[in-house]
């Protein structure tokens, strides 16, 4: 049976190299100070999806909420094996927290069940490394009236409309059967995600979303206008849709700062208080006398 | 906001023992509706589990909603979401705490979606505040503070208007107290009805196994970092944790390593412990790992860097080579243990 998969990803800054300048006033992040990266359990999701394909036939589609640079993201997604992306960015939606975030990516998912046919099967990675929430995707599913399953380590079969997963949890293993559609968020142990081909990379450098077509066209003038450019890209299956909150019937009170009820009240630097710390000599005779106070406190 | 203000936790429990965390929630929303003059309520799903109202009231409930149904034997999401959000819709509490574990962080976001609430992951803290938002004034609002951004920050989230203000904490942060025996509290039985959705997933096999390390339970805890510099290096910290019966734990550039297993692992992504000796050896002391020590009532620093942040916090410093301290450690100890028993 052909599954229509969706992969949800997102675009992250690669937060292992943080200085204070990637903050902004408001507590924010600042994310344009931050080398941007493909979120890694979101390479997971994709592959599991690939795979699927790989298997059963069907399609692939990847949706990604961000600025339009996340476009880099999808393109990547197409290089790997991709059918369709979608972005769907919006000034509107801009500083979403995890409910506003799931309420427009919900949406987004019920208008490419509309227009690409019904969906199967929602993935995403089991948290991103900017935030480690791991809430948008059961917010999305229950926003869209799915069952889940979380920590999505491996799918074990999937026939007759029915999926059986296992779940990797912290002591131990879980099996499920599930019946679709339904929603899996993935982990990082569940596969290793394939590279970008390079037949695909080649066949698809113009990949592009409308909002890239006037810098495209610079490097590419042979195509002239931005008419004709969006022509060949949509035969190619390389044009990357870009919808708006409005465009996937998102009510604005619902998306951004405006219908995220979490508001950042402060953001600290870590200083820890320095506490009476003592300088033990490395010697035997310090060594020695740390353990005696150790004993003498009942710590030892 | 005319009514008392309740402070709900949500009762997590596996095969008849309720998980620590879901405890120690109960006593910090003790302390939370004392300053808010509201009451403490327990959420406690499953089948039959009525013995453990008594526990969840001993440790701080006034009030335990309690759904002991057949579909609730093991944990699910929907028939649990299902109970949840319609106790939320019709009890409308001011705030709800979980746990951050898998159930926890499977739960919690669903019941959020549906009430359109706020919802907070992993907080190592929770107070009770005001805040000031585009002219309005708050008050008495849930402070939830955690490590974010790869946890160089502590953030202090709020959600002002949109309730019941949620939250996933952290197992360990909070400190356990004690149950008290006498306290009473009210027990409401509550008839799930399921709309019939909840039969879309069923639990096939689990296997769960026990943890082979304890370093929650561990008084003494020697941990390693990327200092250490190899796996064979790292046989000194498990040498000194025998030594000094402990646990041996790593920092997460240790795990990553390969230098010893995640389970092993402390820190914001691994085990917050409160042992009463920590000895940290070759770990620079990112927030990362401090996060998950700090508490320790006493911390050894081991370094060769004496500007290393984890000094910052460590009780005795220790400047010099792990492969030179640990073994004179090991003498000095037993050395000092043989004069014990001279004496």
């Amino acid at each position: 049976m052909p599954v229509h998969c969706v992969v949800l990803v997102k675009q992250v800054p690669d937060t292992a190299n943080i200085t204070g300048k990637a903050m902004k006033e408001d507590g924010t992040v600042n994310r344009a100070a931050l080398p941007a990266i493909f979120n890694p359990e979101d390479l997971n999701a994709l592959e599991m999806a690939l795979q699927i394909k790989d298997g059963q036939g069907g399609e692939v589609t990847v949706l990604t909420m961000g600025p339009p640079r996340a476009a880099d993201v999808l393109r990547e997604a197409l290089y790997r094996g991709a059918d369709r992306a979608i972005l769907l960015t919006d000034r509107k939606t801009a500083g979403s927290d995890t409910l506003a975030t799931s309420y427009a990516l919900a949406c987004a998912v019920v208008r490419i069940a509309r227009e690409h046919g019904a969906v199967n099967l929602v993935l995403c990675g089991r948290q991103a490394i900017d935030g480690d929430t791991a809430q948008v995707g059961p917010q999305v599913a229950e926003k869209l009236g799915l069952p889940q399953i979380t920590y999505t380590e491996a799918i074990e079969g999937l026939e007759n409309g029915d999926l059986t997963a296992r779940r990797a949890l912290p002591l131990g293993t879980e099996t499920v059967r599930c019946t679709l559609p339904c929603l899996l968020t993935v982990t990082g142990s569940a596969n290793r995600p394939r590279p970008p081909s390079v037949r695909r990379m080649l066949a698809g450098k113009l990949a592009a979303t409308p909002l890239e077509y006037a810098a495209l066209l610079e490097r590419w003038p042979e195509f002239e206008t931005e008419e004709a450019l969006d022509r060949t890209l949509a035969e190619r299956g390389q044009r990357i849709a870009v919808w708006s909150a409005a465009d996937v019937g998102a009510d604005g009170d619902r998306v951004g700062l405006a219908g995220s009820p979490t508001k950042v009240l402060k953001v600290d630097f870590v200083t820890l208080a320095g506490g009476d710390s003592k300088e033990v000599d490395a010697g035997r005779q310090g060594l020695a006398g740390l353990f005696e106070e150790l004993a003498r406190d009942y710590i030892l | 906001m005319g009514e008392r203000r309740e402070v709900w936790v949500f009762v997590e429990q596996e095969a008849g023992t309720i998980a620590p965390v879901s405890l120690e929630l109960l006593g910090k929303a003790r302390e939370l509706a004392a300053e808010l003059d509201g009451r403490v309520c327990a959420l406690l799903c499953g089948h039959g589990i009525a013995d453990l109202a008594r526990e969840a009231i001993h440790h701080g409930a006034d009030r335990v909603f309690l759904a002991d149904h057949p579909e609730l034997a093991v944990y699910r999401t929907l028939p649990f979401a299902e109970v949840a959000i319609g106790l939320v819709r019709e009890q409308r509490p001011y705030i709800f705490l979980f746990g951050a574990t898998p159930v926890g962080r499977d739960l919690a976001p669903r019941i959020a979606s549906a009430a359109r609430a706020g919802l907070t992951a992993d907080c190592t803290d929770l107070r009770i505040g005001g805040f000031e938002h585009k002219g309005r004034t708050y008050e008495d609002l849930l402070y939830q503070i955690r490590p974010a951004f790869g946890g160089n920050l502590i953030a202090t989230i709020v959600n002002p208007e949109m309730h019941p203000q949620m939250a996933t904490v952290r197992e360990g942060v909070i400190k356990l107290g004690k149950p008290d025996r006498q306290r009473q509290g009210r027990v409401e039985r509550i008839e799930p009805s399921f709309n019939g959705r909840h039969t879309a997933l069923q639990v096939l096999r689990r296997e769960v196994r026990l943890p082979a390390v304890d370093l929650k339970g561990a008084a003494v805890i020697v941990a390693g970092g990327m200092g250490v510099g190899s796996r064979e290096n790292f046989e000194l910290i498990h040498e000194l944790a025998r030594v000094l019966g402990g646990e041996a734990a790593g920092s997460r550039a240790a795990v990553d390593a390969g230098f010893i297993s995640a389970e092993h692992q402390v820190g914001q992504t691994g085990v917050t412990v409160r042992p009463r000796l920590y000895i940290a050896c070759g770990i620079s002391g990112a927030v990362q790992h401090r996060a998950g020590m700090d508490q320790s009532s006493k911390i050894i620093a081991i370094n060769t860097d004496p500007h290393a942040p984890i000094f910052d916090i460590a009780h005795y410093k220790i400047v010099g080579d792990l492969r030179q301290v640990i073994p004179a450690m090991i003498e000095a100890y037993r050395g000092d243990r043989a004069g014990g028993e001279d004496a």
